[in-house]
């Protein structure tokens, strides 16, 4: 009878729980309701708030009037193009020090994680430098460069863990039956490998999407992504609820809807795969 | 066994992400270094000369440089004492049956895929503000003097803001060390008549420490280059009261366009961030050899 689960409990918990959970949401549903009030509403009681009539306004108001639709492209360019090359690069590397580990393999992954430890701001300076000197300010393709760069580590950890997870006999079968390096990789790995390359581009366009140093500190009003485009509504802007409402479930809600996805995934990625 | 031809290929396929990373973390850091021994101002273009150790004379006795230190200390730990804490209780919690688990989860971990920016100014403008955010209109009902959270107490409501962000993840992390735990073993705890406080402390606890430390460790390496949540809500202010390391050396270079000074801090950060980074990576190279 020890673990036996009486309803009784069950109920408490689950009371609790949606209590918690509902509270730590709360704060996005509130912008969310608000995104769909008129700016006098917005500002009322929450009672008032919660009664005033619904609109879409301040989505017009938004679209129609601060580029939005740039600095969701931008946005969409930067995470998706810095996750795309991180991959092209990262897959060949991963794939080579999950199947071929040399003496040095396990160094080389140490050395690549210690990148990441690098505090963004004590390289501010000499980015900043080098962007303004190559013309690169305010452009994509410096920032795609950037985002690239800082989640390389993690993208070529995370596809380790994978391969490695890939049992070495398969190869060693496929290589038996005469398949050459290339075979092998077309017909045998590839096919193994997607699942968790997929969870990788996953966890990665999540981390550049929201990526708020370098964006805001290398980009003015070209190349700004949905981020910088959001801390512009800091200045007394942000006092239009409705308006700064919209534009942030807009910028938010692509992302969350693929977090909810890769929960899973998260975990493995951003602890290196110290906890599955 | 791999044979010579597939080492050269291995070491083919690796050498681009070696060769990217090499330069990515090397051209940047030598000149962080050189530039942090430079008299080096961008409004004053050719007029730089070697300094020696002057601007890091400057940076650390510099009233500021201590009180961003003791403000990314204070913003660091709290934030870690409230997502371990909170996290451990909250992963407790959802580790038990009750219906309808998997939306909680849901619900739980949303804050952590807010985007900087909109999690810090919906903060400040939809709940901070005295007059129309939610906790004002709380206050007004409980008919309390309106509070303005960041100009009275700036740092504890950025904490409070950061660790809102990062308790999903702690939690994330606890749940998933929940669930590797070994049920007969609490079960006999059980039998054996152990109370749910000592089940806890001798046998929960214990399995979770290293997911606790990993969760400190990785937590420590993110947050102490907190900047968006600062720039957008009190940029800084008022005074030094919630500037951190980072945005100091944000606000010498870019904003006095002090090159030399801003890149002593800077060196000074990455000294700091590889005190922890050294525990982090011991803990990993461990598991790599598992």
């Amino acid at each position: 009878m020890a673990r036996a689960v009486t309803n009784r409990r069950k109920a408490i918990i689950t009371v609790a729980a949606w209590a918690v959970g509902i509270a730590i949401f709360f704060p996005i549903l509130w912008i969310v309701i608000l995104s769909f009030k008129t700016e006098g509403d917005a500002i009322r009681s929450p009672l008032e708030v919660l009664t005033s009539t619904w609109s879409l306004i301040s989505y017009e108001t938004v679209l129609e009037r601060s580029n939005y639709f740039r600095h969701f492209w931008n946005s969409v360019i930067l995470s998706l193009g810095s996750t795309v090359i991180g991959l092209i690069i990262a897959v060949p590397a991963a794939w080579a020090m999950a199947f071929v580990p040399g003496k040095h393999t396990k160094d080389v992954l140490m050395w690549m994680l210690s990148t990441k430890m690098l505090p963004p701001v004590g390289v501010l300076v000499p980015m900043y430098l080098i962007f303004r000197d190559l013309g690169l300010l305010d452009s994509r393709v410096g920032l795609v460069f950037v985002l690239t760069m800082i989640n390389l580590p993690i993208i070529i950890w995370m596809l380790y863990t994978y391969f490695r997870e890939i049992p070495g006999e398969i190869l060693e079968a496929a290589r038996m039956d005469g398949a050459s390096l290339r075979d092998e990789i077309i017909y045998v790995l590839t096919p193994m490998a997607v699942p968790g390359i997929a969870s990788t581009l996953l966890l990665n366009i999540i981390l550049a999407w929201n990526e708020a140093f370098w964006t805001l500190n290398l980009t003015a009003a070209k190349a700004a992504p949905l981020t910088a485009f959001i801390a512009s509504y800091s200045s007394p802007e942000g006092l239009f609820y409705a308006k700064l409402s919209a534009a942030s479930t807009m910028a938010i809600a692509p992302i969350l809807i693929m977090g909810w996805f890769s929960q899973k995934q998260l975990v493995r990625g951003l602890t290196f795969g110290a906890v599955k | 066994m791999a044979t010579q031809h597939s080492r050269a290929a291995a070491r083919l396929m690796i050498s681009p992400a070696v060769l990217l990373l090499l330069g990515w973390m090397l051209i940047p850091l030598c000149m962080t270094l050189y530039f942090s021994f430079l008299r080096y101002n961008l409004l004053m273009p050719g007029m730089e000369e070697f300094a020696g150790w002057t601007n890091y004379r400057f940076f650390l006795t510099d009233p500021a440089f201590m009180d961003a230190l003791v403000n990314t200390l204070l913003l660091v730990g709290g934030v870690l004492v409230i997502t371990t804490v909170g996290g451990t209780l909250l992963a407790l919690l959802l580790d038990q049956p009750f219906w309808g688990q998997g939306i909680v989860r849901i619900l739980v971990i949303a804050p952590f895929f807010v985007m900087p920016t909109v999690s810090a100014l919906v903060w400040k403008n939809m709940f901070m503000n005295p007059v129309n955010g939610l906790f004002g209109h709380l206050f007004h009902w409980l008919g309390l003097q309106p509070y303005d959270f960041l100009s009275q107490a700036p740092l504890m409501s950025i904490i409070g803001i950061v660790s809102w962000q990062w308790l999903p993840f702690a939690t994330l992390i606890l749940l998933t060390a929940f669930q590797s735990l070994d049920q007969e073993q609490l079960e006999a705890a059980e039998m054996d008549g152990a109370p749910a406080l000592s089940r806890f402390w001798y046998i929960m606890l214990p399995h979770l420490a290293r997911a606790i430390t990993v969760v400190i460790l990785i937590q420590t390496i993110f947050l102490l280059s907190i900047f968006a949540e600062i720039l957008v809500t009190t940029n800084g202010g008022p005074g030094t009261a919630s500037t951190n390391l980072t945005y100091l050396i944000y606000m010498q270079s870019l904003l006095q366009f002090d090159v030399g000074g801003g890149s002593a801090g800077g060196v000074i950060a990455i000294i700091l961030a590889n005190i922890v980074a050294i525990f982090l990576m011991r803990m990993i190279g461990k598991n790599l050899d598992a």
